[in-house]
């Protein structure tokens, strides 16, 4: 019998593979957002609103659909010549095979991110440098919270008719605290604000994470039968 | 008609390695199954003929632990199949008109993808002779989604006797292949009934199903209306099927 983490990796190893494969799901997000960052580069008057205020929200509306591009590839590959089964047929448990697409998912999204992020300083002329440890650790928490949840939802979607409609409609309440907080950060960040302003947003983060963690490693167990 | 328990083939007379007591099953209105039973020893092959929506998958579903009952038991080798218990997987292989494959991948990684998944110690080497006992392995590097539908049950073959399960399920395996194909699979099969595995094959094509089989039920409406030895040539069969199921 294989331990939950060898099943897990193996799965996400199978998923990576795949997916560095055909690279389509990573071409189209990488597309979606250089479109999504020039749009709202060219659609912003920068005299109106300062570029610290409006950035962040930018490039959070632009990480979180672009990985939902992503998230809705993790169970649709399985729906390909029923793979699902074979998964449930084998001795890996239900935990590794969550654990497993998270994993995958997580280092997606975080290669969209990536590749994101310069697009973002690029376009919006801003300096990351200064702030790139904390920013990518505020990335890191939202992008688990993140995936964690579209993960369980992707599961959930997959079986529905317009799976790829239904996602962003069972996701996106769930992200409301995750993106909220996530933003918070950000903005404080470029606003070169001291750390005692986001302490809170951060422990809102890192509580999400932990809770979301627990509670879709539980549900995830049921979300598959039948 | 009453579904009668399988009786022990006194030929062979094993201990049983699969007993099915009272399968009952619903989706919402729909009775997919009504109180199935039967009992097969090691070696034996069960074939159940039923047209469409007699629940013949949701029966092969529940026996391999995809689908959850809400009546009766499954008892596998003496164990009793429970929801969530991954122990009794290593013991069943399923077969059906889906490969459970993955296209992009080659055979060679699906074979050492599921060998991981089982937890299987030579991975390669595993892969390997199963390539080999389908005839593949001079395709084994190329992707999956490059064979013929031949082909690609040859592997899902493969793909499910791995991790040399005892009872191997079959749903509908000979669906979509043309004869070149059929014939290799009856040979597979038949050589899984020499190395004496349980069988349950279900299907709509009786010449294959009783080639196979050693043990018949006809299936209708979610009752097995006829089940036991294997009596009769495929005449016999054939009338008795449409006579079963006559209006279903």
């Amino acid at each position: 019998m294989p331990s939950t983490f060898a099943a897990a990796w193996a799965i996400a190893a199978k998923d990576l593979l795949l997916e560095f494969r055909s690279r389509t799901a990573f071409l189209s997000s990488l597309v979606f957002t250089a479109l999504v960052l020039a749009i709202f580069n060219f659609a912003r008057d920068p005299t109106a609103v300062s570029t610290t205020d409006i950035a962040p929200g930018i490039l959070w509306v632009t990480f979180t659909f672009a990985g939902l591009l992503g998230l809705n590839r993790a169970f649709a590959l399985e729906r390909e010549n029923h793979a699902l089964d074979g998964l449930l047929l084998s001795p890996a448990s239900r935990t590794a095979l969550y654990l497993g697409k998270v994993v995958a998912n997580l280092v997606f999204v975080a290669a969209i991110e990536a590749v994101a992020l310069p697009l973002f300083a690029l376009f919006f002329n801003m300096p990351l440098l200064p702030v790139l440890v904390p920013l990518a650790g505020v990335i890191a928490l939202a992008t688990v919270g993140f995936v964690v949840v579209g993960t369980l939802m992707s599961a959930i979607a997959v079986n529905t008719r317009f799976a790829e409609l239904m996602l962003p409609v069972l996701m996106l309440p769930f992200l409301m605290p995750p993106i909220t907080g996530a933003v918070q950060v950000t903005s404080r960040l470029f606003g070169g604000r001291p750390f005692s302003e986001v302490s809170a947003w951060l422990k809102l983060l890192v509580a999400y994470d932990i809770v979301f963690i627990v509670l879709c490693v539980l549900i995830f167990e049921h979300i598959l039968d039948e | 008609m009453t579904a009668n328990p399988v009786e022990a083939n006194p030929n062979t007379a094993p201990a049983p390695a699969l007993v099915v007591r009272g399968l009952t099953r619903s989706f919402g209105r729909v009775r997919a199954l009504r109180g199935v039973d039967f009992t097969l020893a090691s070696g034996e092959a069960l074939a159940v003929f039923g047209p469409n929506g007699a629940g013949k998958t949701t029966l092969l579903r529940i026996l391999a632990g995809l689908l959850g009952a809400e009546k009766g038991e499954v008892i596998v080798a003496g164990e009793m199949l429970a929801r969530g218990d991954v122990r009794h997987r290593r013991r069943i292989g399923m077969i059906s008109h889906h490969s459970l494959l993955y296209d992009g991948l080659s055979a060679r990684e699906n074979l050492e993808f599921y060998a991981r998944l089982y937890g299987l110690a030579d991975r390669r080497g595993t892969a390997q002779r199963a390539l080999v006992s389908v005839g593949l392995e001079e395709r084994a590097g190329s992707p999956v989604v490059t064979y013929s539908r031949g082909m690609v049950q040859r592997l899902a073959i493969a793909r499910a006797l791995l991790h040399d399960p005892e009872i191997v399920l079959l749903d509908e395996p000979f669906t979509g292949l043309d004869q070149q194909a059929a014939a290799t699979l009856r040979s597979l099969l038949g050589r899984l009934r020499e190395e004496r595995r349980t069988l349950v094959l279900v299907t709509h094509n009786l010449d294959e199903g009783l080639e196979l089989a050693t043990h018949v039920a006809i299936q209708v409406a979610g009752r097995f209306v006829e089940c036991g030895l294997r009596s009769g040539d495929t005449a016999s069969y054939r009338a008795r099927y449409a006579q079963a199921t006559a209006g279903a």
